[in-house]
């Protein structure tokens, strides 16, 4: 499943499971996920920082696709990712992916959804399998990958070449901002911008409006509004 | 000034804040400049010493009565710089950057409104400090970034992170066009670049559509109307 945890500033979301576990974003786990960001953005004070991340092998696989086969389902998972998206870009507090294991698919998309995104240079692998499987793309995920990979030829790579990405690749393309050698040391690499983030002390309130404003693409297939006047604090 | 072909358009004042008054005479000398345009005129724009500009004048803002009466103040002044975008994304000559110090908030967005951008390499950071001061971007400064930065973390690290871009990352991360070691060899190379540019004895108006068709989102923002077809000179 999954929890969350304040560690000072830190909010740390984890997708739990023994080591084999692909994380799967079946329903349950995608309702929770939803709860603990909405949990993390009311507690959201400044310097306060998100990190999520998982547990071996994998970061997540993507959507439960082991369900009844049905279009229906499929569609059901992909409507309740929505507002996981739509509450990643406008959290009020900066975001952290730390990638310790395979991010496939919406697993991927989980990851992009984050302001920062490090990853393992020795495992793991990013991977957008929907070419791959025959399965269309979620209109929301192309604008998510057109608004985070700035690279065409990245994104060709991905969305159209299936390509597995490995660290020192994605860091290459710039899709993650740096990779770390070893679960460990992925996971402190996160905690320590985690606290860099956090001690310039932002406005979460103004911090999340400019989010927005970098994607308004984004925030407008989700619904988003974007350009509420905030008060500066002068 | 004119010197020749080049209207030198130089910022003075304490850390070149751009005040109302400021804001008023940048804005007539571009006028001016506009007005006697001619084929191979070309806008210089820069500035003496430590900086080149440090933004909006935040101190006049605070010294209102209150917070609201400060809001007031600079949404006054972030509405009278608005023009100033708009005229220098019109304006029917190439346009230059001398950037000599540092360029923080709205002067860092002027130095982004030039189609050339060259800056110090041993002084001077390009900084956008609204995130640390806690103030909201105005729309038409995101939608300039997305326009004239091309990296998706460039923009990412300038807005979100407030990071303080020296020269050569500036250079790297293509926000400016070259940097140089002294202010001399900046200088120098401002005016060989206007030289260049001027040489090429452009019709104006043909230049300012053809610039603002590269920037569409910017020029609709800013209110700047699609251009009626110019009768070109085949």
């Amino acid at each position: 499943m999954c929890t969350l945890e304040k560690r000072g500033n830190l909010f740390i979301l984890t997708l739990t499971g023994d080591s084999d576990d692909d994380h799967r974003l079946n329903p349950a786990l995608l309702a929770t996920i939803l709860s603990s960001l909405r949990e993390a953005k009311s507690q959201a004070t400044r310097g306060a920082v998100l990190i999520t991340t998982s547990q071996g092998k994998f970061f997540s696989n993507g959507f439960d696709l082991g369900w009844p086969e049905s279009a229906k389902r499929l569609h059901q998972m992909v409507q309740s990712f929505q507002p996981i998206v739509a509450e990643l870009i406008s959290l009020p507090m900066p975001t952290i992916a730390v990638v310790q294991g395979h991010a496939a698919a919406a697993g991927f998309a989980l990851a992009l959804c984050h302001d920062y995104v490090l990853m393992r240079s020795d495992k793991g692998v990013l991977y957008m399998s929907e070419v791959d499987l025959g399965l269309p793309l979620p209109e929301y995920f192309g604008v998510l990958f057109r608004a985070k990979v700035g690279s065409v030829s990245a994104r060709r790579d991905v969305l159209l070449g299936g390509m597995k990405i490995r660290g020192a690749e994605a860091v290459r393309l710039g899709i993650v901002d740096g990779v770390h050698e070893g679960e460990e040391e992925v996971k402190e690499a996160g905690m320590r911008l985690g606290e860099e983030l956090g001690n310039r002390k932002w406005d979460g309130g103004v911090y999340g409006e400019m989010r927005k404003g970098l994607y308004p693409e984004l925030c407008g297939v989700l619904g988003l509004e974007v350009g509420k006047p905030v008060l500066p604090t002068l | 000034e004119k010197r020749g072909d080049f209207f030198v358009l130089t910022l003075t004042g304490d850390e070149h804040r751009l005040s109302p008054a400021a804001i008023a005479d940048v804005l007539s000398s571009l006028r001016e400049a506009k007005s006697q345009a001619t084929r191979g005129s070309v806008l210089i724009t820069t500035s003496q010493g430590r900086f080149f500009s440090n933004g909006l004048d935040l101190g006049w803002a605070r010294s209102a009565g209150s917070r609201s009466e400060a809001a007031e103040r600079l949404n006054h002044m972030v509405d009278s710089f608005r023009p100033i975008v708009a005229e220098l994304i019109s304006l029917p000559m190439p346009t230059v950057a001398v950037v000599q110090g540092h360029a923080a908030a709205a002067g860092f967005v002027l130095a982004l409104c030039h189609d050339y951008v060259f800056m110090r390499s041993d002084r001077g950071v390009l900084y956008m400090s609204e995130v640390d001061l806690g103030i909201p971007l105005p729309d038409y400064f995101t939608v300039l970034f997305r326009a004239k930065i091309g990296s998706v973390s460039a923009r990412r690290d300038a807005l979100l992170r407030g990071t303080k871009i020296r020269g050569a990352d500036a250079a790297r991360l293509g926000i400016v066009d070259g940097v140089k070691g002294s202010e001399e060899e900046l200088k120098d190379a401002g005016i060989r670049l206007a030289e260049q540019l001027a040489a090429r004895k452009w019709d104006g108006e043909i230049y300012k559509v053809i610039r603002q068709s590269l920037y569409p989102e910017l020029c609709g923002v800013l209110g700047l109307g699609v251009s009626k077809p110019v009768l070109s000179k085949l």
